[in-house]
């Protein structure tokens, strides 16, 4: 562990991977490049195959079909315990029998480092996380978090080239939480290491990575940063995944480069097409969406009617939830300076046409995040 | 809720009675075996240490004892690989199919002894195996397996197997995985399988009945036989010496696994 060492993580190479389960595809050709010492993270709904593609790399899972690179060199068929790969588990899986000193000096018992080299590098990975003090402990004395941190050090103390983490906070309370995600960051920072990330929680996602690769049923939806997620989505299932959106759907009309939208009697305009036959959704953030009582409104465009159906006071200014004629929701966001709203108040809501998304509807969408 | 006195005192005294009814015909034993005069009359007459002297100086007695030993101590170390093994099989398989190996493997334990003694003694006429050590330890290794079985299948039970999973990703092959993790983790279920192998070795008579002879017999066979020959209470004083280390030896066992449970919670 030497952290002055230029960037000394493994990239990975996914090339179409699957996985199935009888006729089950839990993965079903899975593209993806991780960088040399990124951090990526795997996100995505409950059973989309997070698990399954992190245990495909650590070898715990063989793939179906499909290659399969770590380090530039192809791992298919190598056993899990020479691909060298540092793992941390939802579940700590910390030896109950070892004392914290004895489970990080594990990894490194087995590969034959001398007595005083092995002190000094537990030492120095406790310190990492801050559990010295703790090297005499049993598991079963230390609380969630620390088994955790402890984990963490026993999957980094033999320098692995690449660390994989699935949902290593997910047992934890919100505040431990947040601050493990700050301790796994600086790590990231100091080791160089390839981190791949694996959680449900799309916060937790966009705090930590560089990228995200967003999963969907088995398969990988988009990879990008969490800014081009957010403002760029390709599909509306990425769309709607990451940060609040509205979704508009209605009858639609194209002609040469844009696209109108009838919602519930108003008609929206986005100066946009899609290729294709795909039907035409519009999606947009909650800042792009202003919200005034009715006959206030500026002279933009687009405009949508509503009632407020929930209004959430934010600290920061206030949420609102805008019930639209066609039955469907808004989410409006407003700053601290603007006027607030009460339950049942009419409203109108506007944007500008070049800040919505027009995406190919996805009704499976829908049923996946609800 | 407050119990009336009465009924305290009478649930206090029933449970004495039960107790008492289970354990004095073996306490009966030891006043026995100081017995000053050569019969099993109860209460004893006098004291002395003679038939203990009488085990220790009589070769009859002394080799059946140390025929047993022998034996269960073979059958201890047989039953318990055996056993493990079988119960790691077990674990590994489809759910149906170990339920039907486990109920065969568990059979010895349900069967009537006599029964399968006699059908031991009729295989080992054939094959010469009566009187023999390998005779006794394949008959007495049939009877302790089940319990090696329970006793570790109990322990994989609880035990953990991501555990091996995460030793594979810190680099430990399936021995070294072994070696480190899993048997240390099921070593008090696989000794407390050791210690019932063992027992049932030791003080197993209804099969030992069957395949013993003049030239190989074990310590509960020697019992047997000298008390419906004579009213020696060297056989008390045996009964005794059993009775301790037994005690020790199952206690011993009850301790672990009552230890592991409380580990793994
Ligand atoms: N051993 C298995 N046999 C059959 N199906 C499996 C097996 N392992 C996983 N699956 C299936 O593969 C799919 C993907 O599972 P995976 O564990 O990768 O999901 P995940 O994205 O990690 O979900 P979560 O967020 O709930 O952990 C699920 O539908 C799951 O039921
Ligand atoms: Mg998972």
């Amino acid at each position: 562990m030497n952290p002055n060492s230029p960037t000394r993580g493994a990239a990975i190479d996914l090339q179409n991977v699957s996985k199935a389960y009888g006729s089950f595809r839990a993965l079903d050709g899975v593209s993806l490049h991780v960088e040399p010492g990124e951090f990526m993270t795997l996100l995505g709904p409950s059973g989309s195959g997070k698990t399954t593609t992190l245990n495909v790399v650590a070898g715990f899972t063989e793939v179906s079909s499909g290659a399969l690179q770590v380090g530039g060199r192809s791992v298919v068929g190598v056993p899990a315990h020479k691909r060298n790969i540092g793992v941390v588990f939802q579940h700590y899986a910390l030896f109950p029998h070892m004392t914290v000193g004895k489970n990080v000096a594990y990894p490194l018992s087995l590969r034959g480092v001398s007595k005083a080299e092995r002190e000094r590098r537990v030492a120095q990975a406790l310190d990492m996380v801050k559990m010295r003090d703790f090297a005499h402990r049993y598991p079963s004395e230390l609380s969630g978090g620390q088994q955790q941190r402890v984990a963490f050090a026993r999957a980094i103390v033999f320098d692995p080239p690449l660390l994989l983490m699935d949902e290593p906070l997910g047992a934890l309370d919100k505040k431990l939480r947040e601050w493990l995600q700050l301790e796994i960051k600086r790590i990231h920072r100091e080791l160089g290491t390839t981190f791949v990330y694996v959680t449900h929680d799309q916060e937790e996602a966009l705090v930590l990575s560089d990228r995200i690769a967003v999963f969907n049923k088995g398969r990988i939806e988009q990879v990008g940063t969490g800014r081009e997620l957010y403002d760029e989505p390709k599909t509306l299932f990425v769309g709607r995944f990451i940060g609040d959106s509205t979704v508009l759907r209605g009858q639609a009309r194209s002609d040469g480069t844009s696209t109108a939208l009838d919602v519930a009697g108003q008609t929206v305009t986005v100066p946009r097409r899609l290729d294709g036959s795909d039907t035409p959704v519009v999606l947009l953030r909650p800042e792009k969406l202003a919200i005034r009582r009715p006959g206030q409104m500026a002279d933009t465009h687009n405009r949508l009617s509503g009632t407020i159906a929930e209004a959430i006071y934010l600290g920061s200014g206030s949420k609102y939830e805008v019930r639209l004629r066609d039955g469907s929701s808004a989410i409006v966001r407003s700053g601290l300076s603007e006027e607030g709203f009460r339950i049942d108040d009419p409203v109108e809501l506007c944007f500008a046409g070049q800040d919505a998304k027009l995406l190919a509807d996805d009704k499976s969408a829908d049923a996946t995040l609800t | 809720m407050a119990m009336h006195p009465c009924t305290r005192v009478m649930l206090g005294l029933s449970c004495l009675l039960v107790a008492l009814w289970l354990v004095a015909p073996t306490l009966v034993v030891v006043p026995m075996s100081f017995n000053g005069n050569k019969s099993l009359a109860f209460p004893p007459v006098g004291f002395s240490w003679q038939w203990y002297e009488n085990f220790v100086s009589n070769p009859e007695w002394s080799t059946s004892f140390f025929n047993s030993l022998k034996v269960a101590l073979i059958v201890a170390v047989l039953a318990t690989v055996l056993g493990t093994l079988a119960a790691f099989g077990l674990d590994r398989m489809k759910a149906r199919t170990a339920g039907l190996l486990r109920m065969l493997l568990l059979t010895p334990m349900v069967v009537p002894g006599v029964v399968l003694a006699i059908g031991i003694y009729a295989v080992y006429l054939d094959t010469q195996l009566v009187g023999t050590l390998t005779g006794f330890v394949l008959a007495h290794t049939i009877l302790a397996l089940p319990f090696v079985l329970i006793a570790v299948q109990a322990s994989l039970e609880v035990f953990d197997k991501r555990l091996e999973t995460a030793a594979a990703s810190l680099g430990a092959g399936r021995l070294a995985t072994f070696r480190t993790v899993t048997l240390p983790l099921i070593a008090p279920g696989i000794l407390s399988g050791l210690l019932f192998a063992f027992a049932t070795s030791f003080d197993e008579i209804i099969v030992s009945l069957f395949i013993t002879n003049p030239y190989l017999k074990t310590l509960p066979v020697q019992i047997f036989s000298s008390i419906t020959r004579d009213a020696d209470p060297t056989v008390a004083a045996v009964g005794t010496i059993l009775l301790c280390a037994t005690t020790i030896l199952i206690g011993g066992g009850l301790f672990l696994m009552g230890r592991e449970r409380r580990g793994n919670l």
